[in-house]
């Protein structure tokens, strides 16, 4: 296995090299699972330190005061999701079940290439896009417009990983289908999406992880609130916009304040990458 | 992927033709969601264009290499953006590269079958950890760490080279770029890895029997065949760091100014953005601003068509094997 069959200088050279470089692979992945630790231990060092229930119940407090707490952007992160999920698994299913079942190759492949164009495109940019298609009209930054480019950013995500999925499901469970008369649409409700269920919900719940955290495009659509702002077509707080604007601020308070913001939101992805893994397996996509 | 897509579509195909009435409505209502990827991506660069005409006629092309940002008298160049994303990419990439390479040659090849799941999963965690966790953590732990240890010291021991040299501000490209690297070494190992795991068996047996070293093996049969996934990664760890806001908005120090030294505060395109867009004031200033997303849009959509290119030969090269 370690060349053994060359003797001499050379073979002592080769094994030496084997085995340098084969210990520098492990030291590349301790580089890099260091940080994450890192991060993870500060977070829940100085975001435990925060947390009360104050955090979870009151709304924030006046700069330079302290005291208050993350309600209103707790209430409003799940508010945003909801909208989201609500606009973004509908059509990112619709999509990947169009394209793995029925479209013609030209059409799947240009739908699929569109798809992972968006997924690659920054943030920040649909947020832009957003802005001047939802905010300018409606003159007003709003929990709505959030809420649809987290839709937009979740789409090709659960796209992508339901078209997977459905490629999963045995090709002769359709034939057998089709065999007994069913129309299409029976086939995909009586046979397919059934198969596939599980696998169909972690599609949506990758879609929720990759938004739960997103900041950038909330900046130019939601913007931020510190009142109860609970109508969708106001400005409305989030956790990560309020992370954001804590953590830029210059109160201890409100840096404490952040990390526990930064814990809750730890916590709210890591719970939901983890049911997502567990339940359909296929948590492997990035 | 010629066999599986058109599944049902190959009733049709075969020449029977779809079902009237409730059937087809179905059908067509699916194929119109379905679109929507397409109409957004079309209706994300038509918007931004036209959204940046009035900054595009102004400044032309010299948008992309002037250096002034001047919202008072209105004058307005990307450069010091364009060159804090290059430069904060390019360090991110330089070291998230080789470290990614690295790991997905341990995790692919290497390591005990039991540690293979964990790791990968706490690779992943990586890429979950929300961009504004990893600025609050650049803020208040590795722009403190540079500033008081690692930028002194890089700049006593390196004090030849310009990118080393200057006041230790802890903020800046430096701190920027080692946030990236650690936001996209995930994109490179996930991919790396399924590319290295690709390669079939028995090339790595023959190398194997004609006498070669594990390692020999790794780096003259499995990176080699897996060379183009591997870069296929790597351009999508790219494009992820061109784009990333959050983490670089909060480290970077925000100064809309060039310097050839890592230390130094900048600014890179996506930051501008978000720091700047809401309280723009003034429709040149705003369509400035438009502009700069544009710019990002079309670099971000090259960066990552070369890597699905790259991608999909792998894909498909698996297929035929």
């Amino acid at each position: 296995m370690t060349g053994g069959t060359t003797g001499g200088t050379t073979g002592i050279v080769r094994r030496g090299v084997n085995r340098t470089m084969l210990v520098m692979t492990g030291v590349c992945t301790a580089a890099v699972l260091i940080p994450l630790f890192l991060i993870l231990y500060y977070v829940v060092r100085e975001g435990a330190a925060g947390l009360n229930a104050a955090f979870f119940t009151r709304l924030p407090a006046p700069p330079g005061a302290s005291g208050g707490g993350m309600a209103n952007a707790v209430v409003g992160t799940l508010e945003l999701l909801g909208m989201a999920l609500a606009l973004g698994i509908p059509l990112g299913l619709a999509g990947g079940i169009y394209v793995s079942e029925f479209a013609a190759d030209r059409f799947s492949g240009a739908v699929r290439f569109a798809a992972d164009a968006l997924n690659g495109i920054p943030t920040i940019v649909t947020g832009l896009f957003v802005y001047a298609l939802v905010v300018v009209p409606m003159h007003t930054f709003s929990g709505l417009a959030g809420a649809i480019a987290l839709a937009i950013i979740m789409l090709p995500v659960v796209l992508r990983a339901s078209d997977e999925v459905l490629r999963t499901v045995p090709h002769s469970y359709r034939e057998a289908a089709v065999a007994l008369g069913a129309t299409r649409w029976r086939v995909l409700r009586d046979v397919i999406l059934r198969a596939a269920k599980s696998g169909l919900i972690s599609a949506g719940l990758l879609g929720l992880a990759r938004v739960a955290g997103e900041t950038a495009p909330l900046l130019l659509t939601s913007l931020n609130s510190s009142q109860w702002t609970t109508r969708p077509g106001q400005p409305m707080a989030s956790l990560t916009v309020q992370v954001f604007d804590y953590a830029i601020s210059p109160y201890d308070d409100w840096h404490r304040q952040a990390w526990a913001g930064a814990l809750t939101l730890i916590a709210l992805i890591v719970v939901v990458s983890l049911i997502a893994r567990l339940w359909g397996g296929i948590g492997d996509r990035v | 992927m010629s066999a599986s897509a058109s599944r049902l579509g190959t009733a049709r195909e075969e020449g029977r033709r779809p079902r009237p009435g409730s059937d087809a409505v179905f059908h067509w209502t699916l194929r119109g969601l379905a679109l929507a990827p397409l109409a957004i991506l079309i209706g994300l660069g038509v918007q931004l264009f036209r959204a940046s005409a009035a900054s595009r006629h102004a400044f032309g092309w010299g948008f992309l290499t002037q250096s002034a940002w001047d919202p008072v008298f209105g004058h307005f160049g990307a450069w010091p953006f364009l060159f804090g994303t290059l430069l904060t990419t390019g360090v991110g990439v330089v070291i998230a590269a080789p470290l990614g390479v690295g790991t997905a040659v341990f995790l692919a090849e290497l390591a005990p079958f039991w540690l293979r799941a964990p790791v990968g999963y706490l690779v992943e965690l990586l890429a979950a950890v929300p961009s504004v966790v990893y600025g609050l953590w650049g803020i208040f732990v590795l722009a403190p760490w540079l500033q008081q240890s690692a930028e002194p010291w890089l700049g006593d021991h390196f004090s030849g080279v310009p990118l080393f040299q200057g006041a230790p501000y802890g903020v800046g490209y430096l701190a920027a770029g080692l946030i990236l690297a650690v936001m996209i070494v995930p994109f490179v190992v996930g991919l790396s890895r399924q590319a290295i795991s690709a390669v079939p068996a028995h090339q790595r047996e023959a190398a194997y029997a004609l006498g070669s070293t594990r390692w020999e093996v790794i780096r003259r049969v499995a990176v080699p065949t897996a060379r183009s996934g591997i870069w296929g990664g790597i351009l999508l760890a790219t494009g992820r760091a061109l784009g990333e806001t959050m983490a670089v908005t909060m480290i970077i120090g925000n100064r809309p100014a060039v310097s050839a030294s890592l230390f130094a505060p900048g600014y890179t395109l996506a930051s501008v953005i978000a720091n700047e867009f809401t309280e723009a004031t003034g429709a040149l200033y705003i369509s400035s601003l438009i502009e700069i997303g544009l710019v990002l849009f079309a670099i971000t959509v090259v960066v990552n068509l070369l890597s699905r290119l790259l991608l999909s030969r792998i894909a498909r090269a698996g297929a035929a094997a």
